[in-house]
């Protein structure tokens, strides 16, 4: 099958019009927090709460015995926040950097996880097949119940940010003075970062969690290159969030054997290069032509006296 | 009085930053606030502006707690506190000064729009009202601080080295802006580091060195005593320099 397949197959099989269609929603709303994550300096956050999910969704799974995704979400989430607070916490109690503070805390609950996954696989029930495919997302095993779960779960998350898109600018821009004005942003940032949290959460099933942070921040790295409004960087984000989504569940189902969640995640690291090489104005390739040009300009005047 | 603060104590962590404050400041007057380096002048000004909890004391604005007279006061924050590279325009930065009266999710329309140009006019940056701030001058992004601050029509402006990194001209244009404001019988509260300038640019001096070491009028009280309680006995003052 070749990627025109793939697009033949888009409007007529099931299957591969339910992967797509979630591949593409987690890519949007990846894109649209994402932007949030990079603006605020938060984009540790991404590694931090996908890392620290895993013993989440192995806990839930322990509890439950069930892989409902929603219940694997809710555990991962909990888990991730507490993993992120945890950072917050040493950063502000001791002496370590948060970078510090988060490279410890990262290991320690990835490696919980993979104990407890560990542990799972030894059991004897039949069930737990299927739960290390968090680890670098398994785009295959998304279907309807999940696409919807998503879909909600998106739905929501990009209603708040269009209805607070004021709000949460100027929580991006100036938190302090916001706070001048009489807006509470010590819920506001609750609220976005748990917008943050969702979306790296709906994207662990497909691109897991190894993977997650650059799909969180990829997208949104791209879109800064080329707008200088922040609505403008939200909807390229978006749009290069469901493009990769898209692309990348294509070339995976035209290639056998080529898991979509890297795929995935390199189509989206190619836009961010391309998009460093390319835009305009901040793009890398016209500010050397720019400084090539005022040099031989200079040159030229001097020259000339 | 336009802002009264009594028994005002503030500290991170252990050490306090601000002891015991007391200050009263009347209507009207354009007061700088000088110090060393850590003394709380600009934690002085974010205790009262509700962004730092204090340890202790009362803070009103026009007789009533910030939180309830929030719209009479604007705040110009120091330039160094943002990311200037944040994708956003000069006007929609002056847009966010009318944040405040719009309050949650109503959008600025037409009337805060015409509202922010203005602002923009009066400090001498409605050309560059669609540059990206990052593309601005020091001394045109604190221009920029100074139009979201007008846009409040506020009674009370407390400001954090407005003179920081500007250069001559935008130093000027801006002092001339802050008499306009004085003249239309504005308050002005402002973090200053520049000794040599305060007695030409403001009328009333508060020393503060984790305790307020003295405030009152200029003419009265910007003297080598008081710098050097401010300062420290070594300091050599400024009005000396000024008689050779």
């Amino acid at each position: 099958m070749n990627v025109f397949d793939y697009f033949g197959l888009l409007i007529n099989d099931y299957t591969i019009r339910t992967i797509s269609m979630g591949t593409v929603i987690m890519g949007i709303v990846c894109g649209i927090l994402g932007s949030f994550a990079v603006l605020r300096r938060q984009s540790l956050l991404g590694d931090a709460v996908s890392h620290a999910s895993l013993p989440g969704i192995a806990i839930a799974f322990l509890i439950t015995g069930s892989k409902e995704p929603l219940v694997l979400f809710i555990g991962a989430a909990l888990s991730g926040l507490i993993g992120t607070l945890w950072i917050m916490g040493i950063a502000s109690k001791t002496h370590l950097k948060p970078d510090t503070a988060l490279g410890i805390i990262l290991s320690v609950f990835f490696g919980f996880g993979m104990l407890l996954l560990t542990l799972i696989q030894k059991m004897p029930n039949a069930n737990q097949a299927g739960l290390d495919k968090f680890l670098f997302g398994q785009a295959a095993t998304l279907i309807v119940k999940d696409v919807y779960l998503l879909a909600a779960a998106g739905g929501i998350s990009v209603a708040i940010v269009i209805i607070f898109h004021k709000e949460f600018k100027i929580l991006s821009f100036d938190p302090q003075y916001a706070k001048t004005l009489g807006f509470n942003i010590t819920l506001l940032d609750i609220v976005l970062t748990s917008l943050i949290v969702i979306a790296i959460v709906i994207g662990l099933q497909t691109v897991g969690v190894v993977l997650m942070s650059a799909m969180l921040l990829a997208p949104a790295a791209a879109a800064r290159q080329w707008t200088n409004r922040l609505g403008t960087m939200i909807i390229l984000s978006a749009l290069f969030g469901a493009f990769s989504g898209l692309a990348g569940t294509a070339v995976s189902a035209s290639m056998s054997n080529l898991s979509t969640g890297p795929v995935i995640v390199l189509i989206a690291s190619v836009l961010v290069l391309l998009s460093f090489l390319f835009a305009p104005d901040r793009g890398l390739i016209i500010r050397l032509f720019r400084h090539w040009k005022n040099r031989n300009f200079l040159k030229n005047e001097f020259s000339a006296n | 009085m336009a802002v009264t603060v009594d028994d005002l104590t503030v500290a991170y962590k252990y050490k306090p930053v601000l002891w015991d404050i007391d200050l009263d400041v009347p209507e009207g007057i354009m007061m700088a606030i000088v110090g060393p380096n850590g003394a709380g002048k600009s934690t002085l000004i974010k205790a009262i502006l509700d962004i730092v909890k204090p340890v202790a004391g009362t803070i009103t604005i026009y007789g009533k707690p910030y939180r309830k007279n929030r719209s009479l006061v604007a705040y110009v924050p120091q330039k160094g506190s943002v990311d200037w590279d944040f994708p956003t325009t000069s006007l929609d930065v002056v847009l966010m000064g009318t944040y405040g009266q719009l309050g949650w999710i109503r959008r600025p329309g037409f009337i805060e729009k015409k509202a922010a140009l203005e602002a923009l006019e009066k400090v001498g940056m409605l050309e560059y009202r669609s540059r990206q701030i990052s593309q601005l001058s020091g001394g045109q992004q604190q221009r920029i601080f100074l139009a979201r601050a007008l846009v409040h029509n506020a009674m009370v402006y407390f400001m954090d080295e407005p003179f920081q990194g500007v250069d001559a001209t935008t130093e000027a244009a801006i002092v001339n802006i802050l008499k306009e404001l004085r003249k239309d019988g504005k308050t002005l509260v402002v973090v200053h580091h520049d000794l040599q300038t305060v007695p030409e640019y403001f009328d009333w001096v508060t020393f503060l060195n984790v305790k307020k070491v003295a405030t009152g009028p200029v003419g009265e009280f910007f003297n080598d005593n008081y710098l050097a309680l401010t300062y420290g006995s070594g300091f050599k003052g400024v009005m000396q320099k000024k008689e050779i």
